[in-house]
């Protein structure tokens, strides 16, 4: 038996569930949006590298007042890192993606916006606050507050996988229960009837990638938070995982984003503790390319509508 | 009604001309613009000239004439531009090349492969380690043996690669193939023992010409003459000589080595070959089935076309493309590390291909140039600005893809489609690179 599935498996399972949970968080706006448009949006990590750097500024912003820095702080740096992904991920939809949707272009268009206007976003923080990481002001200090067996679990993560839990049952509950989810759910069936049914669609586009970036901007504050540093491209590997992540767990399916996302975390950090850390991103590569080989729907089919 | 692609490519000539003005002064900016304006000229007379009974003769003639021209106002570059210059002007082969064979794979068969840079990769480590500079050192071979092989390797690769993946809807190719880019950039980095890791490889050893070849002296002796000839009439048609007049390149050899117009030149003449190849196969049955693919893949399965075997032609070809332009990399600059094979390459191909206008064989020739133009036009910029210019590729694709799907110069049967409207979808069957390179697409 190899080190990594013995000894070092608990390890390598508590931090594959916390990337899992961030990678999950992402996903679920990929699978929004997917849900509905039946497009990927290829801008989507730069929705989470917005909600990380609005989070940066507004706790530079407090403890530039002299504030001290505690646990509290990080649900501050929520609000304003989902209100940025969300705001990102509607200026998306609104600028790279509507005009085209007018014009009833060609799928190739959107996907080409959509790398386009990646690439334009992160280039602007790029140009906004240079090339270097910038570290993100403790809030939750590392404490051990669980140990099993060899292995101890931090608080920050126990906050990362809780926060993602909390906010993935709160949209499936918004996406089943309220007037807005329904309509989600309609144009996600059936765009065309929904549309007939009165249901006014760009709003539903709208609400959905406001959902997504909410999503995306929490997880953008909480990476920020267990890692400590974010800048321009802190988007890039998250956003690719985070898809593979939704394809994995079958895209357009909430429940299978979390799945999904989990399971990823765990394969990629017990695959790297196996093979070493530099081959973690090729390891998820492989995961995502052996899924669309052999189930491309993912592990719970692609649940457009009913059971989004 | 303004029409736009002769306006963008009009404009893209200006700039070319005010350049060669800025950097040689104004007797060779004029006489690039007669080149560049003799180029245009050609199908433009012929149209004009030859009666309608005879457009069988101006089909088959249009086209092999205007890219003869351009190609021979290419291969004239040389003589006024300097070293700085000449890096550029293999700079360009270099990406004009990367976008012509992106261009089959997006353009053509409407595949978005956003980890086309990996096959840029292969090609330029496999110079790398075949040439025996890598830490393998199996084989010492030379440039030209080493093309085959990377072909080979490209075909495998893209084989590899297509296979499983091509069968795929299109959002899913484009980010697998985007994961393949970075596994291979990855690989390359990590597997030192084959490829030197994060260093990369260095001292490959640059292309040279075997002693042996009495044809490739040849062919060099023969440039060398004309050159020479067209020095030494240009400045006896000049009068005030001394001044202004051309330096005649004697000293500037033909060898390869370092010297980078060798290299050019090669790179030019594989251009004009995959030019050919390329439009050959895009009016054939392999380009109508690419067509097909791209407009419904759907309907195109259900009448009986192999799907999946032609974008596994379209993949292959531009793969191997990527491979050759990924050699002559190599071998020119002599040392390859990973960092060179990122995503960003990957996009700034695409705004290439996009740029000059999706399935159009000459828009990518403009494009690939276009692109590597931009970052030398922004060097008096600051270097902050400098360093976020991949953001303007980024704003370059947003744009195209609201106000102009399809390019500066389009293809027509392309713009129809990537319209959306209901314009007529197919142009006629000769619609391609002739009136397109020389007066700016046609309408």
């Amino acid at each position: 038996m190899p080190d990594c599935l013995t000894t070092q498996l608990p390890l390598r399972l508590v931090g594959g569930l916390t990337s899992g949970s961030i990678y999950a968080l992402i996903a679920l706006g990929y699978t929004l949006v997917y849900g509905v448009l039946q497009l990927i949006n290829f801008a989507h990590s730069e929705v989470f590298m917005g909600g990380s750097l609005a989070g940066l500024l507004a706790l530079e912003a407090l403890t530039h007042h002299g504030a001290q820095t505690n646990a509290i702080f990080l649900f501050v740096a929520l609000i304003p890192g989902m209100l940025a992904g969300g705001v990102v991920a509607i200026a998306l939809e609104r600028f790279a993606y509507r005009p085209l949707r007018r014009r009833g272009a060609a799928r190739l268009s959107y996907l080409i916006s959509a790398i386009g206007a990646s690439l334009l976003l992160s280039n602007i923080v790029l140009l906004w606050r240079g090339r270097n990481f910038e570290n993100f002001p403790a809030t939750v200090a590392p404490v051990p507050i669980l140990t099993l067996g060899n292995v101890q679990i931090y608080n920050r993560q126990i906050i990362i996988v809780v926060a993602m839990l909390i906010m993935t049952a709160g949209l499936d509950i918004f996406v089943r229960t309220s007037r807005a989810g329904k309509g989600i759910r309609a144009v996600a069936q059936d765009p065309e009837t929904a549309g007939m049914m009165g249901v006014d669609i760009n709003r539903v586009i709208t609400v959905t990638f406001l959902l997504g970036g909410l999503l995306a901007g929490a997880a953008g504050v909480l990476y920020g938070m267990f890692f400590g540093v974010t800048r321009f491209d802190v988007g890039f590997i998250p956003g690719i995982k985070a898809f593979t992540a939704a394809v994995l767990g079958g895209i357009g399916n909430i429940r299978g984003a979390l799945v999904g996302g989990l399971t990823l975390g765990v394969v990629e950090n017990v695959g790297a503790g196996c093979c070493g850390n530099q081959w973690k991103d090729v390891i998820a590569f492989l995961v995502l390319v052996g899924v669309l080989m052999f189930r491309p729907t993912g592990l719970f089919g692609e649940g457009v509508g009913a059971k989004a | 009604m303004i029409r736009w692609p002769k306006v963008g490519l009009f404009t893209f000539a200006a700039a070319f001309v005010s350049l060669i003005v800025k950097i040689r002064g104004p007797k060779a900016g004029l006489t690039v613009a007669l080149v560049l304006v003799a180029a245009a000229l050609i199908p433009a007379a012929q149209r004009r000239f030859a009666p309608r009974v005879d457009r069988l003769y101006q089909k088959r003639w249009g086209f092999p004439a205007s890219l003869g021209a351009f190609f021979f106002a290419c291969a004239l570059l040389p003589i006024w531009i300097d070293v700085v210059e000449e890096e550029l002007a293999v700079q360009i082969g270099l990406f004009a090349l990367l976008a012509l064979g992106l261009n089959v794979v997006v353009g053509f068969a409407g595949l978005l492969d956003l980890g086309y840079v990996a096959f840029w990769a292969i090609g330029a480590y496999t110079m790398g380690i075949f040439s025996g500079a890598g830490p393998l050192q199996f084989a010492h071979l030379s440039m030209w043996q080493i093309f085959p092989i990377a072909l080979a390797m490209a075909l495998i690769t893209g084989f590899l690669l297509g296979a499983p993946t091509l069968r795929l809807r299109g959002d899913y190719l484009a980010i697998v193939t985007l994961g393949f880019g970075e596994i291979v950039r990855i690989v390359a980095e990590n597997l030192s023992k084959v490829t030197n890791g994060s260093q990369g490889i260095v001292n490959i050893p640059s292309a040279s010409i075997p002693n042996s070849s009495s044809f490739w002296r040849g062919i060099v002796s023969a440039f060398v003459h004309f050159e020479n000839a067209w020095i030494h009439s240009w400045n006896a048609l000049t009068p005030g000589a001394g001044r202004g007049t051309l330096p005649v390149p004697s000293a500037r050899s033909l060898e390869f080595g370092v010297n980078p117009i060798p290299y050019y030149l090669l790179l030019l003449a594989v251009i004009m070959i995959m030019v050919i190849v390329i439009r050959r196969l895009n009016n054939s049955r392999v380009g109508r089935a690419w067509s097909a693919i791209r407009e419904d893949e759907v309907a195109a399965e259900a009448m009986g076309v192999p799907t999946l075997k032609y974008k596994l032609w379209a993949f292959s070809i531009g793969a191997s493309t990527a491979c050759i332009s990924g050699v002559i990399l190599a071998a020119r600059i002599q040392s390859i590390e990973p960092g060179t094979f990122d995503l960003i390459t990957s996009i700034v191909i695409l705004s290439a291909v996009v740029l000059g206008g999706l399935g159009n064989i000459s828009g990518a020739l403009i494009g690939g140039t276009a692109v590597t133009f931009l970052p030398e036009l922004l060097r008096s910029l600051p270097p902050r600005l400098q360093d976020a210019r991949f953001g303007i590729f980024g704003a370059v694709l947003v744009l195209m893809m609201i106000y102009r799907p399809q390019g500066i110069a389009p293809s027509r049967r392309r713009a129809a489609e990537l319209e959306g409207g209901a314009a007529e979808t197919h142009g006629p069957i000769g619609a391609g690179l002739p009136e397109e390179l020389a007066a700016g697409g046609a309408e």
